[in-house]
């Protein structure tokens, strides 16, 4: 309540100064152009990826302009608004996530779709967003860093949907879930004590995990992570082909629509989760450190706009957004290259596909709505 | 307002918290992007050259280009063995999630049998990752439109084109020029594996298993850059196959046609030999089958059917099997007679009927007893011997030379040995003599025997091979060739390879060759029937061979013996006399008599002599 008192404050202030375009739109230019230039060096890897083929480009270009249509409708919203609405999004969400095992859709022995009429889609794509939101407003309501009691109550509210998400079964989806949550905890100043217990406890559980929760294919994913040559020609062979066509890029990579492995077809999924091989091999190490640099200015972009939020929500909520972007480029990355087992994450705002560019920009505008609150006077 | 300020407190220090959280984070991402730029420096840079070279692999395969295989051509150029184009079904396993879905899905497409089955698991073993496996070797237009169809929805399948082995004349030329088929897993170890890399098909029989090497040709290789579906790109370099060398046989098509068509259904071997040089001009067993049917996979149904039958369709009759040659070895035994000096063209037997050995009772039947009732004639000699095929003569004849001298003197005209005909599956026949049976039986040879043997009965056994090469040594008053089927291979004509010349004095050879006329010409020979408005001269000498023991007084008779019983009938010949151009032997296996082989034989050489032809033929020799 606090908190909204200071933003009406506010408002009035800001009434009399002059704007920008881009402040009149809530946009974040710092923010907004290196997302641009990624999508749009997206596209041009993905014209290679597809095989120059400009129905593929076309439609991803489709899905940007939703996605930055998206970013846009979501920063214009007040960010008391997020906050009042995050516990009912959790909600919403997870009512959806408990009817997927009753009405859902499967595909490939799991189910993790929703059908809406045309549309199919996944609550626990939802809940990339509606985590943070719901725990970064647990923190709002309770002061920091968190006493043991909000803490169990925080880590409740992390485990509910992470476990929904785990039963669909989709591992990979509800670790990046938690990971949002356990964010914004981490952001609120969780003690370091709490962490190394957790870590000590995470570990600890490795062994009793791999004995009776996981699955065999979880299992075989991770064997092959350690040990791809031990199964070339089944699991072992999409780590093998990335690699090979990564390894081969070297520094200068072998021209762009030039890359042998993706165009001859040895490279899997190379429009979606492994186009970042196709990069790789096309545009080599250079090209891989461009990518890096880009995100890492989304990154330091999204962590100056956490300092600089008006509320501890804004605050909370900027840096897990910012971080679980990271996490995503972590695992991608990652998994293609072999140093991570492999789960179904795109590359952020470069990897083909809808439905994780829209989720992406919707974090980003309510980064570009928090960026964009009026400025506090300190009274 | 208190709570205001306390508000502005807590938020001071919240932001002072989560601004220590975030450099906290920060610090980490650096250090993960840390992380992520040295694996990928450590790949892009430190294993460049080894993913490099990987990548490389990947792209570029080495594929095999199998040579055509040789055609094989009758002596006018005609084609009896050639490749057509068609379409096979194969799969890339490393492309297949699950191979055996895949193959329940292609058998609801295409028929897949065991064979197609066994072989695909064979040859399995023995691929090349990324190569393509065939599953079945020959696609019809439906399956090939079917699979056709889906082919987008059976990831790792692919058709391939390639040429097939064809035998455009059926069951014509099976048993000469044989068949190939499928390679299999005995046959794999042998070959060199190199050379028949991309090869799926070899000779199994006759001249394409004889001439395999020659027709194989030699195996061409190209770098090819391929995608992961082991689709062909583009190609880099290419060594160009050599392609197997055609063969031209010394077999003539219509000869063999008018053969096979001449003995109708009647089963047994017809042989005709080119007396120049030993080329086999035709030769036919009867019944055949279709080649076709084994080159891609004969069905169990349909091999059965070949294997089980009592007719022996599989049995090449004229090279494989063995029968009494009867008395188509009489004008050699009477050649032998006159060069030992046992006889004389002048010297006469007296004739009953019968023959008996000094101080045994047993009588030794001439085969006109039991129908005239007597002899040929009071007394016979040598040229009415061979004319009517008299039995008496020869007991006499044959007693005299004892069965050793019989049998030595036989030896040159082929008998009791492999001619070395280039096709498989030869047989040698028998050629008894007392150290035959002694090592074979441990047994001692009987007086009794050697009668036997005097008319080609008893243990000896001849090939109709062997009596057509006789046969020609007769035509050509002693010499001799190895009976040979290939003409040309390649551009390079096959030599015809001489035998050691029977020697015989041209007096000799005129006699038994006189008599050998009379068989034909003379209203009393044997053959007597195919005389008539013969407008070339012929010598040719009948035979019937016992396929039963008849009872010392038993009589053979026709209508009530089993059709498997009755007698073989043979009939040698060849013509003209002067001149020869044509060595025949024909068998009539259960023909009851020679009568069921001369009118063959008398089409064949009609055929060959008088035939539109044979205007045109001329020896490159």
């Amino acid at each position: 309540m606090a908190d909204y008192e200071r933003v009406l404050h506010d408002s009035h202030r800001d009434l009399a100064r002059g704007k920008t375009f881009a402040e009149r739109l809530h946009l974040d230019l710092m923010l907004l152009l290196p997302l641009l230039i990624l999508m749009v060096g997206g596209l041009v890897v993905l014209y290679s990826a597809s095989s120059a083929d400009w129905g593929t480009v076309g439609r991803q270009g489709r899905n940007q302009m939703v996605a930055l249509v998206a970013m846009l409708v979501v920063a214009q919203f007040r960010v008391e608004t997020y906050r009042r609405w995050a516990p009912i999004i959790y909600f919403l969400g997870l009512g959806l996530l408990v009817a997927v095992p009753l009405v859902g859709v499967g595909a490939k022995g799991a189910q993790r779709w929703l059908s809406l009429g045309v549309v199919r889609f996944q609550p626990s794509e939802l809940m990339k967003l509606a985590m943070p939101l719901m725990v970064a407003w647990w923190y709002s309501r309770y002061s920091i860093p968190p006493r043991p009691l909000p803490l169990l109550g925080s880590l409740l509210v992390v485990v509910l949907p992470a476990a929904l998400i785990v039963i669909q079964p989709d591992l990979g989806t509800s670790l990046l879930v938690a990971a949002s949550g356990l964010f914004v905890i981490f952001m609120a100043g969780v003690s370091w004590l709490y962490i190394a217990a957790a870590v000590v406890l995470f570990v600890a559980s490795v062994w009793p995990a791999w004995l009776f929760l996981m699955k065999d294919y979880q299992k075989q994913r991770v064997l092959t992570l350690l040990d791809p040559e031990s199964d070339k020609l089944g699991a072992g062979w999409n780590i093998i082909q990335s690699k090979t066509a990564i390894g081969s890029g070297g520094w200068q990579g072998k021209g762009w629509l030039s890359g042998t492995q993706s165009h001859l077809d040895f490279l899997p999924e190379s429009q979606t989760d492994f186009i970042i091989a196709v990069l790789a091999e096309e545009f080599g190490l250079r090209g891989v450190l461009i990518l890096l640099a880009l995100y890492l200015l989304v990154i330091v972009r999204g962590f100056w706009i956490s300092i600089n939020a008006q509320s501890s929500f804004g605050r909370l909520l900027a840096s897990a957004i910012t971080l679980t972007f990271f996490v995503y480029v972590f695992v991608n990355m990652g998994m293609v290259a072999g140093i991570l087992p492999v789960v179904g994450v795109p590359l952020p705002l470069v990897s083909f596909g809808g439905t994780s560019m829209v989720t992406l920009m919707l974090g980003f505008g309510i980064l570009m709505a928090i960026s964009t609150e009026k400025r506090v006077i300190k009274s | 307002m208190a709570s205001s300020r306390t508000a502005l407190r807590d938020t001071g220090r919240e932001a002072a918290i989560n601004a220590g959280r975030v450099a906290v984070a920060l610090f980490l991402v650096v250090i993960a992007l840390g992380v992520l730029s040295y694996r990928y420096y450590s790949l892009q840079i430190v294993e460049y050259e080894r993913f490099l070279t990987q990548s490389d692999r990947n792209r570029v395969r080495l594929e095999a280009i199998p040579p055509k295989r040789g055609l094989i051509l009758d002596r006018q150029g005609r084609l009896l063995a050639t490749n057509i184009p068609s379409h096979r079904l194969s799969i890339v396993i490393e492309r297949v999630s699950d191979l055996d879905a895949l193959i329940k899905d292609l058998g609801a497409l295409v028929e897949l049998d065991e064979n197609d089955l066994d072989s695909f698991n064979e040859r399995r073993n023995r691929r090349r990752p990324y190569a393509t496996v065939p599953l079945k070797l020959q696609l019809n237009d439906h399956e090939m439109a079917r699979v056709g169809v889906n082919l987008h929805q059976l990831p790792g399948v692919a058709i391939e084109a390639q040429l097939t082995r064809h035998y455009p004349h059926g069951d014509l030329l099976s048993h000469v020029v044989g068949y190939v088929g499928r390679i299999n897993e005995s046959e794999a170890s042998q070959i060199d594996e190199q050379s028949y890399r991309g090869t799926l098909h070899i000779g199994k029989v006759g001249v394409e298993k004889r001439y395999e090497s020659v027709l194989h040709g030699k195996v061409g290789y190209q770098n090819i850059e391929a995608n992961a579906h082991g689709r062909v790109l583009r190609v880099l370099d290419e060594e160009s196959p050599s392609d197997g060398a055609d063969l031209q046989l010394h077999l003539d098509l219509d000869l063999q046609r008018a053969a096979y068509d001449a003995l109708g259904d009647q089963r047994g071997a017809v042989v005709a030999i080119d007396p120049s040089n030993g080329g086999i001009l035709a030769l036919v067993s009867n019944p055949s089958f279709d080649g076709n049917l084994f080159v891609n996979g004969i069905s169990s149904k349909d091999y059965s059917a070949l294997r089980d039958s009592t007719d022996t369709p599989l049995l090449n009759r004229a090279v494989q099997g063995q029968y009494p040659p009867g008395s188509t070895v009489k004008p050699m035994i009477g050649l032998a007679g006159l060069e030992l000096g046992l006889v004389t063209p002048d010297t006469t037997v007296a004739d009953p009927g019968w023959y008996q050995l000094p101080g045994d009772s047993r009588r030794y039947r001439d085969w006109i007893l039991r129908i005239r009732g007597t002899g040929h004639a009071p007394n016979v000699d040598l040229r009415m011997a061979i004319a009517e095929s008299c039995d008496v003569y020869y007991y006499d004849l044959a007693r005299r030379m004892g069965i050793d001298d019989l049998a030595s003197s036989l030896e040159p005209y082929g008998f009791g040995v492999r001619s070395g005909l280039d096709i498989t599956s030869e047989q040698p026949g028998i050629l008894p003599s007392t150290r035959w049976k002694r090592s074979r039986f441990d047994k001692p040879w009987y007086p009794g025997e050697t009668l036997s043997a005097g008319i080609g009965q008893g243990y000896m056994l001849a090939t109709p091979l062997q009596l057509a090469q006789a046969t020609m040594v007769m035509a050509n008053r002693g010499d001799s060739f190895v009976p040979s089927i290939v003409r040309r291979i390649g551009d390079l004509p096959v030599e015809g390879v001489s035998r050691p010349k029977v020697m015989a004095s041209d007096d000799h050879w005129s006699a038994v060759i006189a008599g050998m006329m009379d068989v034909v010409h003379d209203r009393r020979g044997t053959a007597a029937a195919i005389g008539r408005n013969l407008p070339y001269t012929v010598a040719g000498k009948t035979g019937t061979s016992q396929v039963i023991g008849i009872a010392q007084d038993g009589v053979y008779d026709e209508d009530e013996i089993d059709e498997r019983h009755r007698n073989h009938g043979w009939f040698i010949a060849f013509a003209p006399v002067d001149q020869p151009r044509i060595a025949v032997a024909v068998l009539a296996e259960n023909g009851g008599g020679s009568s069921a082989a001369y009118p063959v034989a008398r089409k064949v050489m009609d055929a060959w002599l008088l035939g539109a032809s044979n205007a045109e033929e001329s020896d490159d020799g």
